[in-house]
């Protein structure tokens, strides 16, 4: 199987303080990656470099066999997409947010495709002119993901997507990332604190006190 | 000329300042210092002032006009960059806004036939509009810091998307540039009806009829709306870049 990311050593240091330390692992394309650990253990830092979202202070991650620093950082976001624990909606409407993708990428929206998205993890087509404001936290966070997925990503990181979330947002979310994972060949590397999320994850690693592990 | 204004009246009028420096030291507000500092300063920088424009106005050499022009753009960006303190390279941006807002202002009132290109107006004008543009950028930098500073999730998102540093930041820089030319047009809206403004004033002041008068003030309500706007667009499209740095990560 092809690698589609690697992280060879690589360390993210604040002042005197190493928050990621001496992090190897080798992401294959299509894996399904659950990342777990205690609070403040560095797993979301571990995102944020691979999202480049903030640059390492050393090592070398390479994606698709290049280092990250040959990319252009907004060309190399479009394919490595991070998704936000509680994410914060942009405009007064849905689909201002679901217009945004489109806008940077100066194309017209396209109704039908974003349509279909919400469809797809059981949002109504009307919701497009719905205020932001009278979003239940479950809508909220599904209209957040569809943002990053509206152009595909190779690599969608997501930390803590389903936190605070009911069962059933939560299994409309799982169904969803597993359509994009096995019909749409998206990576996904998520992070989780849910025993359930960490029972049925196919690879699981875990990140302690900025090293990173692999459980037997 | 009806200004009776002389030496003895000054002096006389100088004990207004006691007022002040009586309150302050009944409430115990502890500016004494800072109000006796202040009026020397404003006493000995207007003598000055004076002096040197009278020169300016007499010799009244084209280059010499134009260098204590490129005077007033420098103080007042240099002023707008304490405002901006924290935003790299504010100096050098302030300067580059305000001397366009200045520049363009200036040559549409010349061209137009508004001002004539002698000292005794250029100056004046292009003090009254570097100060409105000063106080304009100096207002769009503050609330471009605030805003980046509570917008951070936000823009944090949109670079997340894939956005490109104009994408991430363009409802903040347009509101900056709001921020910056409010005072401008909230002034044009209650012009003469709260306040009769400086140029007006001061020529009413001097004897001339106020129909006359208004017509400058008119002209001063255009010519602020274009530096304000000028010094604040600009500005604000050079700073926002600041905020961010090479890896286009929000700093």
């Amino acid at each position: 199987m092809t690698t589609l990311m690697r992280l060879h050593h690589v360390n993210y240091q604040v002042g005197d303080k190493l928050i990621l330390n001496d992090i190897n692992l080798t992401v294959p394309a299509q894996a399904q990656l659950t990342v777990t650990g205690p609070s403040g253990g560095g797993k979301s830092t571990l995102l944020r470099v691979m999202a480049g979202m903030i640059s390492k202070t050393s090592g070398d991650l390479q994606f698709e066999g290049q280092p990250i620093e040959s990319y252009e950082p907004t060309a190399y976001r479009r394919q490595v997409s991070y998704c936000f624990q509680q994410p914060t909606l942009f405009g007064q409407t849905v689909a201002d947010n679901l217009a945004f993708p489109y806008q940077i990428r100066k194309l017209p929206m396209d109704q039908r495709h974003v349509e279909a998205a919400l469809e797809y993890v059981g949002l109504s087509a009307n919701l497009l002119t719905e205020a932001i404001d009278d979003l239940s936290g479950g809508e909220r966070q599904r209209v957040a993901l569809i943002r990053n997925i509206l152009f595909l990503p190779k690599i969608l990181l997501l930390d803590e997507v389903t936190a605070g979330l009911d069962a059933d947002n939560k299994a409309i979310i799982h169904r969803w990332l597993t359509h994009l994972n096995r019909d749409r060949q998206v990576t996904t590397i998520m992070i989780t604190h849910d025993a359930e999320e960490i029972q049925a994850a196919q690879q699981l690693v875990r990140v302690t006190d900025g090293q990173l592990e692999v459980p037997a | 000329m009806n200004l009776a204004v002389n030496n003895t009246s000054l002096f006389l009028a100088a004990f207004l300042v006691l007022v002040a420096l009586a309150i302050s030291l009944w409430q115990q507000l502890g500016l004494d210092r800072d109000i006796v500092i202040g009026v020397v300063r404003a006493v000995i920088q207007l003598f000055v002032v004076g002096y040197v424009l009278k020169y300016i106005f007499r010799v009244n050499h084209f280059w010499l006009t134009l260098a204590m022009i490129m005077f007033i753009v420098f103080n007042a960006a240099w002023n707008a960059k304490k405002r901006g303190a924290g935003i790299d390279h504010a100096l050098p941006i302030s300067f580059v806004a305000i001397f366009v807002s200045t520049g363009v202002t200036l040559s549409v009132l010349v061209l137009s036939g508004a001002i004539k290109f002698i000292p005794s107006q250029m100056i004046p004008i292009s003090g009254m509009i570097a100060s409105n543009a000063m106080v304009a950028i100096g207002l769009a930098y503050r609330s471009l810091k605030t805003q980046f500073h509570d917008q951070r999730q936000g823009v944090l998102e949109r670079l997340a998307l894939g956005a490109g540093l104009m994408d991430a930041s363009i409802a903040i820089v347009r509101e900056a540039i709001r921020t910056g030319m409010a005072p401008t047009i909230d002034s044009a809206k209650t012009v003469g009806l709260v306040s009769l403004p400086g140029m007006m004033s001061g020529l009413i002041f001097a004897g001339v009829d106020p129909v006359r008068a208004i017509k400058y003030q008119i002209m001063v309500t255009f010519m602020l709306m274009s530096a304000t706007s000028l010094g604040a667009i600009i500005a604000c499209y050079l700073a926002y870049r600041n905020f961010y740095n090479a890896q286009k990560q929000l700093k």
